[in-house]
């Protein structure tokens, strides 16, 4: 491997990192405080994508600014987070709060198939894409490399921005705060005043803006299929898992690690592209159970 | 659910497929599919009873079914039921090999572990053409069964019969399991899994060993799907399928072994109607299905009829 080629995919593997922390960060925010792994989070990344490249279509001309660009993606990622995100918690997961968590788990499973096949509907079989995006931002060399502008220095920027917003917005804000406590405990928080159902609810719609976002930012560089999501939700859970369920910090180093491992494998072993995050999250689980950032919980018995 | 409701059930079923197979030649092979279903979703049980969900169990069957394949290729001339045997040891050795790392998650980490090895899997069927032939899969001739050969009706006939009598006798082993000593502890994993240890049971251990029959049960369903088929196909270890088996599986309950076949006939009803009425939105159709029956009744076609059997009986006295 020459270093020009270590450097393409270096540069590949920050900018793919990038977006799985986005989906992987609403992941693990979800299971914070609702305290499952939602499996329809791959839906909020396919749709998030797919409804990126539709406004982009829809307001791209020629002489479009890459900032209206941009926020188009930006609105794709809001409008999808805000009505996905609704619909299955206050549709859908309220009503089965209570149960096993295994019917929990198996009702955000079902979830995903209802929404692959919607989004099978409305978008159709063909590759879409957002190239417009990518174009408009042009490129820039470093090391007489040519990268574009998109993927080495927006997408990580966004990611960064939103890792240390939610940091202050978590540790800070009174909401933020709020979240927090819901996440240690439920009852407690209940008990001290604070609304878990709406904390839930905004939990949740925060974290599948996030997941959309990762889609919505994939959409110009990416060419969009059905099964997009289910390839999302596999790969970010192993982020998750590989940091520990819950970790933010944790997420953001295990998406660098599976991000630029797996673009590393695309340049010089392109068959085991799809294997190599596995085997990391497996390699992982072998030696610390429960991810690299965990602490140790007491068991209830 | 009764002894005797389940005997009846059973005796009905039994002759229901052999009947209508025979008696409508076009029946057969929906029928075989079936049952193979039912046997992947009765594996699918085992874990269920054990609390634990697995999205990627498809994979056993298609490692059966690509087991078979291989083989045939490699010697042509050997019997099915070899064949059969041969795929279900296969899916058995790659579910204690698998189980031993399995069996250390638990919920999410267990069910999404299963589900990454099955992509691992597919991704590798779908990209090593020269070994697996692509996403074309690789065809299956029809080998002679227990020694004779048949023409196509007569084989299809005897996989059923054959389909039928395993089914039978797998169901009533598994309903066995559940009320053994083992079995019970796996139950035990789901309601308390501390106090299981401290019992002095090794809980990973009895899941392990329920992980082994699962796997061979799914294993023994993708070999009698790919003799029937014809054809292995990378679709056989896809995600989807293996959510099918757990749709099957939650639909039919996970009270009794009987369950997982009366979901797999449900499903197949209702997978005949989506194709007639409903193409292209099957997933739609499985999802709100599955959400339907986990709002309505958690506990399956098995758990509405044992509910019945009690209210008669109930009234009875």
């Amino acid at each position: 491997m020459t270093v020009d080629l270590l450097l393409l995919a270096l540069a590949d593997g920050v900018s793919y990192a990038g977006l799985l922390f986005l989906v992987a960060l609403g992941l693990t925010l979800i299971f914070g405080v609702m305290g499952i792994v939602n499996v329809a989070h791959g839906a909020f990344f396919a749709f998030g994508g797919y409804t990126a490249s539709t406004f982009v279509v829809a307001v791209a001309q020629p002489d479009t600014s890459a900032f209206v660009l941009l926020l188009a993606l930006v609105a794709a990622a809001v409008v999808v987070g805000l009505l996905l995100g609704t619909a299955l918690e206050a549709g859908l997961l309220r009503r089965v709060q209570d149960k096993d968590p295994i019917l929990q788990l198996l009702v955000t499973f079902a979830a995903f198939m209802i929404f692959e096949d919607l989004q099978r509907f409305i978008w159709g079989a063909s590759p879409r894409s957002a190239a417009a995006v990518v174009d408009s931002l042009g490129t820039i060399e470093l090391f007489d490399v040519t990268y574009t502008r998109y993927q080495i220095l927006l997408v990580p920027t966004v990611a960064i921005v939103a890792y240390f917003g939610l940091r202050t917005f978590l540790r800070r804000a009174r909401i933020g705060k709020q979240i927090v406590a819901v996440t240690h405990s439920r009852e407690v928080a209940t008990a001290l005043g604070i609304n878990a159902r709406r904390i839930g609810w905004l939990t949740f719609v925060i974290g599948a803006m996030l997941g959309a976002l990762g889609g919505a930012l994939a959409a110009p560089t990416t060419s969009l299929v059905p099964g997009i999501g289910t390839e999302m939700i596999v790969l970010s859970f192993s982020v998750v898992a590989t940091a520990g369920l819950g970790q933010i910090t944790g997420a953001l180093i295990a998406a660098l690690i599976i991000g630029i491992a797996r673009s590393i494998a695309v340049y010089t072993m392109p068959e085991l592209e799809v294997v190599v995050p596995y085997l990391i999250m497996v390699g992982v689980l072998l030696v610390r159970p429960n991810g690299l950032f965990t602490v140790a919980q007491a068991r209830r018995i | 659910m009764s002894e005797h409701l389940v005997r009846v059930l059973v005796a009905a079923g039994a002759v229901a497929f052999v009947g209508l197979g025979l008696a409508l030649p076009w029946i057969k092979t929906p029928a075989i599919f079936v049952l193979s279903y039912g046997l992947a979703a009765l594996g699918v049980v085992v874990m269920l009873r054990g609390g634990q969900i697995s999205f990627g169990h498809a994979m056993f069957a298609c490692i059966a079914g690509y087991t078979v394949a291989f083989l045939q290729r490699a010697y042509p001339h050997l019997d099915g039921v070899v064949l059969v045997a041969a795929g279900v040891l296969a899916a058995s050795v790659a579910g204690a090999i698998i189980g031993v790392f399995v069996v250390r998650y638990r919920a999410i980490f267990f069910g999404m572990l299963n589900l990454a090895l099955s992509m691992v899997l597919f991704s590798l069927l779908s990209k090593l053409y020269e070994i697996s032939g692509g996403t074309d899969g690789l065809r299956i001739d029809r080998p002679t069964l227990g020694g004779i050969s048949f023409d196509r009706d007569g084989y299809e006939s005897a996989l059923l019969i054959a389909s039928v009598v395993v089914a039978i006798v797998l169901g009533w082993l598994v309903q066995r399991y559940f009320r053994s000593a083992a079995g019970e502890a796996l139950a035990g994993i789901k309601t308390n899994e501390a106090r299981l240890e401290y019992l002095g049971l090794s809980a990973r251990r009895i899941l392990w060993s329920g992980y082994v029959i699962s796997a061979a049960l799914v294993g023994l369903s993708g070999a009698l799907f790919a003799l029937v088929q014809g054809l292995v196909t990378p679709e056989m270890g896809y995600w989807l399928r293996s959510g099918e088996f757990v749709f099957i599986a939650i639909l039919g309950g996970s009270v009794h072994a009987l369950g997982a076949f009366m979901g797999a006939i449900l499903f197949t009803i209702i997978k005949l109607g989506a194709a007639a009425w409903l193409t292209g939105f099957w997933q739609l159709l499985l999802g709100t299905t599955l959400i339907i029956v986990i709002l309505a009744a958690p506990t399956g076609i098995a758990g509405l009829l044992r509910l019945g059997a009690r209210r008669a009986e109930g009234d009875g006295r």
